[in-house]
């Protein structure tokens, strides 16, 4: 029994490794391909049918190229950035949960690798951590354009998560669970978070855009002003990697909003067709690839219409816009809890 | 005392504060996504390059060929005319006396031994087939210098140039039926073919 619990597990745990790492690199071909397409072009199309096979060159390319280090930088830090950033990258999706569960020769396999109850916490914990990748990589690069975008970077991140942790809280007041499970289960029985929170939503998303350092909050990486932000300075790689975990963190902002507010794996009166578990499970998790897709769509296609925040605008947006609408927000879910529950 | 316009195109600047609705930008980036969505959906510009190629208008200035006569002799006599107008300095040539024997291959008793056009100084003007006094050098609108990754591949010689049987001289420009839109009748084509038409008939 605790063998094959392992077993799951482990199996599980690649699984999820694998399909983020490749809808990372799927990301960067329809990042192109839909950013051409908004500005009337075709996008890359040479390698192999539609251009399919443009990221397995592109990291080809990534790989080969000539590996410049700094020699004033400080190496250790140097390498510690880009891989802390993927591996803070990596780390979130182990508390989503992707379907309920399928029955595997009599068993049941929960399609989550872990339900711990602080879950959401959990997400919130690492992905700060994340700052720190981008913060050591642009300090350690002794170079001025690399700090400013890390200290761009920091100062925006601790900004964005304050609102974002705010909006959250409206959302667990609601299903009174941390759980990314509890929520998901909660939807399902009472619908979606969204249609209870939107205005919550509305924070997380703008904030999301924040924390993924996409445009419009794209400042750390800024090519007009800082050109290339943090990662001037990286080359080969190492830029891959910074490049890669800004696609693996935008996969995973995008769970984590479908998970949250628009009901996970929870399909709409999928519970009255009566179909087996197996395959309801599956249409679910098949449901919730589809909403993660919508909204990494909504990532690009912001970013390809929307021009940069200007700093001063960025700050004022975070701290007296979000948060105390967040703020708001949060004394208005408490006040109709409160009516709710005295009458 | 108001300034006068003699344009009437100017414009009174407004430096008034953004409304509410301005300042929380979501319309405007509703608006923007509205319109990038559209975008998303259109018709898409590219030709795909090697595979389609794009229209040549009628007076477009392509790659040079060097022609021959009707009966497949050389037209050019190494004057150096071309080399002279050319403003980019980008033809060369040495000159050599016809021989006995090679007068079905040059139309006259003097010819170019080597011709040799750098195409990364061309800048395709058309001037040295506006200079050429023998109708020898023509810009074709058919074909473009290709791409290359050795700049000793942009130097064209006579192998490249010249044309390998006789075409009549109204084929160089526009074979296919003139397209309106892209005719744009520069007089100075319009020159060129007029001196076309006339050889072609002499």
């Amino acid at each position: 029994m605790d063998l094959t619990y392992i077993i799951t597990k482990f199996a599980l745990i690649g699984i999820v490794f694998a399909i983020s790492l490749l809808i990372a690199m799927y990301s960067t071909y329809f990042e192109r391909k839909f950013a051409s397409f908004f500005q009337d072009r075709i996008g890359p199309d040479r390698a192999g049918p539609f251009g399919i096979l443009q990221p397995l060159a592109d990291g080809g390319k990534l790989f080969f190229k000539e590996e410049i280090l700094p020699s004033q930088s400080n190496m250790f830090l140097f390498i510690m950035g880009p891989s802390l950033a993927m591996l803070t990258a990596c780390m979130t999706s182990a508390v989503i949960p992707w379907g309920t569960y399928i029955e595997v020769m009599g068993q049941q396999v929960e399609l989550m690798v872990t339900d711990i109850n602080i879950g959401i916490l959990y997400i919130f914990g690492v992905v700060s951590m994340g700052v720190y990748g981008i913060m050591i990589g642009g300090w350690a690069s002794n170079n001025k354009y690399s700090l400013l975008g890390a200290i761009r970077a920091a100062s925006q991140n601790i900004s964005y998560e304050l609102a974002m942790g705010l909006s959250i809280i409206a959302v667990v007041m609601l299903t009174g669970s941390l759980s990314l499970k509890d929520m998901a289960v909660w939807q399902s029985q009472n619908g979606w978070i969204v249609m209870y929170q939107p205005l919550a939503f509305f924070i997380f998303l703008i904030c999301a855009f924040a924390e993924t350092n996409r445009a419009p909050f794209d400042l750390p990486e800024c090519e007009t002003e800082l050109v290339g932000g943090y990662h001037t300075e990286y080359s080969s790689m190492k830029l891959g990697f910074y490049l890669f975990a800004e696609y693996i963190n935008m996969f995973i902002s995008s769970a984590v909003m479908a998970t949250i507010f628009f009901g996970s794996y929870h399909v709409p009166f999928i519970s009255s067709l009566n179909l087996p578990q197996n395959i309801a499970a599956l249409i679910g998790v098949a449901a919730l690839f589809a909403k993660i897709s919508f909204f990494i769509f909504l990532f690009m296609w912001v970013r390809w219409t929307l021009p940069r925040f200007r700093y001063d605008q960025l700050m004022r947006l975070g701290w007296t816009g979000l948060i105390p609408m967040a703020i708001i927000n949060i004394v208005i879910t408490g006040t109709v809890i409160l009516i709710k529950d005295l009458m | 005392m108001a300034a006068i316009s003699y344009t009437n195109r100017a414009k009174q600047v407004s430096n008034k504060k953004l409304t509410f609705m301005e300042r929380i930008y979501v319309p405007a980036i509703l608006k923007g996504m509205s319109i990038t969505i559209r975008h998303f959906f259109m018709r898409k510009v590219t030709i795909k390059y090697p595979e389609v190629k794009k229209f040549f208008s009628r007076n477009y200035r392509g790659v040079h060929v060097l022609k021959k006569d009707e009966q497949g002799r050389e037209r050019c006599t190494a004057c150096g005319l071309c080399a002279l107008s050319c403003p980019a300095e980008a033809i060369t040539m040495v000159a050599a006396e016809r021989t006995k024997g090679e007068e079905n291959l040059y139309r006259e008793e003097k010819y170019a031994a080597t011709y040799e056009i750098n195409m990364l100084r061309c800048i395709f003007c058309g001037l040295c087939e506006e200079a050429c006094p023998k109708q020898a050098i023509f810009l074709t609108n058919e074909e473009i210098a290709k791409a290359d990754v050795d700049r000793g591949n942009f130097i064209y010689g006579k192998d490249k140039l010249v044309e390998k049987q006789h075409h009549p001289i109204g084929k160089i420009r526009g074979g296919g039926p003139i397209d309106e839109k892209y005719y744009h009748g520069n007089a100075t084509v319009q020159s060129t073919f007029h001196k076309l038409e006339l050889s072609h008939k002499l």
